[in-house]
């Protein structure tokens, strides 16, 4: 490369009129071994422009999704609740279906007849109890006959 | 968008953010710091990212903004004497001289330019931008973007031949 060449781009280069073509060749004699001896002190300088950037920034950047997560739980949220209240349900549903029928109408008849009497018996039971109601009512008739 | 879409958009010019925050902070924690800030809040944003055309310019104005902001509230507060410290150039220049990495000269002259000039050398010297899409980041006309540049290109010249003749001396 012709030495003209580069002080020529070296004067444009500081009056702030150089493309980036012209400044990358520009780096490219500077940074080769043979720079002429009165233009050393520029070494440096476009030393320094290729060396910065080569600087990295190697940390993670820690990308929050708050906001969707946020939304995602509480529709998992919502899903579990209702699952839980629907299998809740269903459950007492079929508790409550057994209703105690039978298929068969003769141990219908049978069953039936057992539950009246029970009802009978104990309705008998109450009724026994209150026979002395009827003594006081006999006694009273015989007291006040007048 | 999702995790892995925003992670492939913005790998290509996270690190440019990055060396951009470290331009202005300096330090490389508060560059990592501000990087991340300025990519959770592009991710946050992730709904309305197609409307820009060029993402990673966003980008880049973003940090660009979230450092200044930073550098502001900063000199606000006491660190005003530590700055002020820092650009004081006497004693840098005898530090300098016994700094025998001239690589890491040309970063501390860089660092003490005025922002501006410093974000237009960060933008166009180390990262190639076009002067168009740094008007844009920046917020100025080409003119502007133009002698600023060369300003700031001027300055370091001037610091660099300086160190380099007291290197002969």
């Amino acid at each position: 490369m012709e030495l003209d060449r580069i002080e020529n781009l070296l004067e444009k280069y500081f009056e702030g009129e150089t493309s980036i073509a012209e400044e990358k060749e520009l780096k490219v004699y500077f940074s080769s071994g043979d720079v002429a001896q009165h233009l050393e002190q520029y070494k440096a300088i476009f030393g320094y422009f290729s060396e910065a950037k080569e600087q990295k920034f190697g940390q993670k950047v820690p990308l929050k999704t708050t906001k969707r997560n946020v939304a995602w739980l509480s529709i998992a949220a919502s899903v579990v609740v209702l699952l839980g209240m629907f299998t809740f349900y269903n459950y007492n549903m079929n508790q409550n279906q057994d209703l105690g029928t039978y298929d068969d109408p003769q141990k219908a008849f049978e069953e039936t007849q057992r539950a009246l009497n029970l009802l009978s018996k104990n309705v008998n039971v109450g009724v026994q109890s209150m026979e002395y109601v009827n003594e006081y009512q006999e006694s009273k008739e015989l007291i006040f006959k007048n | 968008m999702n995790q892995l879409e925003f992670v492939n958009l913005t790998n290509p010019f996270k690190d440019k953010l990055f060396r951009l925050a470290k331009r202005l902070l300096v330090s490389t924690e508060e560059a990592e710091d501000a990087t991340q800030e300025v990519l959770v809040k592009l991710w946050d944003k992730k709904q309305g990212l197609d409307k820009y055309n060029n993402v990673e310019a966003f980008a880049m104005t973003m940090t660009k903004n979230y450092c200044l902001d930073q550098l502001k509230s900063k000199r606000a507060s006491n660190l005003q004497i530590v700055h002020n410290n820092f650009t004081d150039r006497t004693p840098l220049m005898q530090q300098q001289l016994e700094d025998s990495d001239s690589l890491s000269w040309v970063e501390k002259i860089i660092n003490e330019l005025p922002e501006q000039q410093r974000l237009i050398v960060q933008f166009r010297d180390v990262e190639q931008y076009e002067f168009e899409e740094i008007a844009k980041m920046m917020e100025m006309n080409e003119t502007a973007v133009r002698v600023a540049l060369s300003r700031a290109r001027k300055t370091i010249r001037e610091f660099m031949t300086k160190t380099h003749n007291y290197g002969i001396g």
